[in-house]
């Protein structure tokens, strides 16, 4: 039996900003929204939290919960866990140091760029690519691909390689070294800066993991503006050391390719979710040249096109490749000085499930004539995937009808039909529109965006 | 349920359409993934040997509930040595072909092995019968 467990999500629809406007319904890779009463609605079972509703939003109704700074209060240390592709999406002018200081300035006490203990990552990632029969191993290090793979692509999940995620080794680690200064872990608040939903979620509800070290999450935008709000002009302090630890490697790991490097040739990477379904939907199929490793993130430019981040994507990139420069490599830093008491047992990850969450029905006879409807239904509808049903295309409109979350008369062609035909009357035509679009939606609306001319 | 694929001949970015239709409607159907695994490398490679090696044919497919019968029939030119076709890395096809990265001669044993049940009949001149069957 496979486990049940409760999902959680990092993005929130607000019902009160949200006009109903079906782009982020048709950039989900998942099909995982509909328009229910004039507003998004994101069932919960398809979700990955890739984040690409929240790019394709106009009206920013999407939101991802934080915690906030305050509670950086209740604790005695303060540790801040966060991706090296925070450094960079700032501008040249404000240097890591500058950075490092604006850190200690917003309350926190320890810096860790979670990066720091890479090195035995790579070595535990290369072990496990290597004692496996099946070939490529995949990345486990973007938890929007590893819940894709989970929901879409069940038989490829053993594939994925089974070790934490940076954030979680950085936040163990970070607990040890204060551990043996002899610090109580109830003293210590470690507070992760998330680039991405994603992230967000997996923190929350880590994936092959039962608890995840990091005390609280705070959104990589968010704590940009704090950062811009302290920043001095001038350094005034040297906190080179608290980046002792830090390597060329570690800067580049979450950029493309930054993972799939240290296989070389035996690898390939592969940004951006539609890119991915594309791959591994050629994967399954036993169409992907032997390789020993496969590096697949969600977003363009890998973590630097986080949905979380300020900066430009390719920018930023630029920045950590020069910045990657100044740094020695992994192999160079002895990471067992760095890495105190079993940090290494505390690599690997507990088994990832399938979930099936695109089945019909879990009788198969019942699927199957839910399959058989499903055909028949669509030879009705029209084919353009207008959305004005309220679903993404046709296609997912004729499963929900057999799946009973919709009807014939919530397509606005066989409304029309019916109309004609007479089997309707407009008021009730007109009640099936508000039922998907809300009461006010079919009044004008200058003010409404989209409402305007803005030009191309 | 019955599906029908009509699959052209020389036309390598159309093969890949029926297997990938098919492996979505099993998925939906909950079928065991390493299932699903066997019969799409079966279906994607009987869609390859049309596209490569027969002036078109069509892919019937019937999915009912305890498996997949699939009848792949082509119309011509017909295999002349049915046994020597299902020796792992013999082939006849074209240098054209084999840049493409097709015609290693894994075609049929590849199908023979992904499946259940396969049968081969084939005659000059008419054309080639597949038919192979998975059990979900």
């Amino acid at each position: 039996m496979m486990k049940v467990v409760e999902k959680y999500h990092a993005i929130t629809v607000d019902k009160d900003k949200c006009t109903g406007c079906t782009h982020c319904m048709k950039s989900c890779p998942t099909e995982a929204i509909r328009i229910r009463g004039g507003v998004a609605k994101i069932n919960a079972d398809r979700c990955v939290d890739c984040g690409n509703c929240l790019r394709a939003c106009p009206v920013d109704a999407f939101y991802v919960e934080q915690d906030s700074l305050e509670q950086l209060n209740k604790y005695k240390y303060r540790v801040v866990l966060f991706p090296s592709v925070m450094i960079g999406q700032f501008p040249e002018i404000y240097t890591e140091g500058k950075i490092y200081e604006a850190l200690l300035k917003l309350g926190f006490t320890h810096i860790f760029e979670v990066e720091q203990p890479i090195g035995l990552l790579i070595d535990e990632i290369k072990q496990e690519v290597q004692k496996s029969t099946r070939k490529p191993m995949i990345s486990s290090f973007c938890p929007a691909i590893v819940r894709l793979i989970q929901s879409r692509y069940p038989s490829l999940v053993d594939n994925i390689v089974p070790v934490k995620a940076p954030h979680d080794l950085a936040a163990c680690h970070a607990i040890e070294l204060l551990a043996k200064q002899g610090v109580k872990r109830e003293e210590i608040g470690t507070f992760y800066v998330s680039p991405c939903s994603a992230k967000m979620a997996a923190v929350k509800r880590p994936l092959g993991e039962e608890v995840s070290a990091v005390d609280g999450l705070i959104k990589m935008s968010d704590l940009y503006n704090h950062i811009m709000r302290v920043i001095e002009k001038e350094e005034k302090t040297d906190t080179a050391p608290l980046r002792k630890n830090l390597t060329l490697d570690g800067i580049l790991w979450s950029l493309p390719r930054g993972e799939a490097r240290h296989f070389r040739r035996n690898s390939m990477a592969v940004d951006g979710i539609h890119n991915v379904v594309k791959i591994l939907e050629r994967m399954e199929n036993d169409e992907v040249p032997v390789l020993d490793f496969l590096e697949l993130k969600s977003c363009h430019q890998g973590c630097a096109g986080g949905i979380l981040l300020t900066g430009n994507r390719f920018l930023t990139v630029e920045r950590l490749q020069k910045r990657s420069k100044r740094y020695p490599h992994a192999s160079s830093i002895d990471v067992s000085a760095v890495s105190c008491l079993g940090i290494k047992n505390k690599m690997k990850a507990d088994p990832i499930e399938p979930s099936y969450v695109f089945a019909l029905d879990p009788d198969r006879l019942k699927a199957l004539e839910k399959m058989q409807k499903v055909d028949r239904i669509l030879c009705q509808l029209p084919g353009i995937d207008c959305g004005s049903c309220g679903a993404p295309n046709c296609h997912a409109l004729a499963e929900d009808m057999v799946q009973g979350q919709a009807k014939m008369t919530d397509c606005i062609f066989l409304q029309n039909r019916y109309l004609n035909e007479k089997k309707i009357n407009i008021e009730k035509a007109t009640k099936n529109l508000e039922k998907a679009w809300g009461k006010n939606r079919f009044d004008a609306d200058c003010n409404r965006r989209g409402g305007r001319n803005e030009g191309f | 349920m019955k599906l029908e694929f009509d699959i052209a001949s020389g036309d390598f970015s159309k093969a890949g359409r029926a297997s990938s239709r098919i492996k979505k409607m099993l998925k939906q159907l909950q079928v065991d993934p390493k299932v699903i695994k066997r019969i799409v490398v079966a279906i994607y490679e009987a869609e390859v040997n049309v596209v490569a090696h027969s002036v078109g044919g069509k892919m019937l497919a019937e999915i009912d509930g305890t498996g997949i019968t699939v009848i792949v029939q082509d119309n011509g030119p017909g295999i002349e040595d049915i046994e020597k076709a299902m020796q792992e890395g013999y082939s006849t096809a074209s240098k054209a072909v084999r840049n493409m990265g097709f015609g290693a001669g894994m075609g049929l044993p590849n199908i023979n092995r992904n499946t259940d049940e396969f049968t081969i009949e084939s005659e000059l001149g008419v054309g080639t019968v597949l038919t192979f069957r998975n059990n979900f």
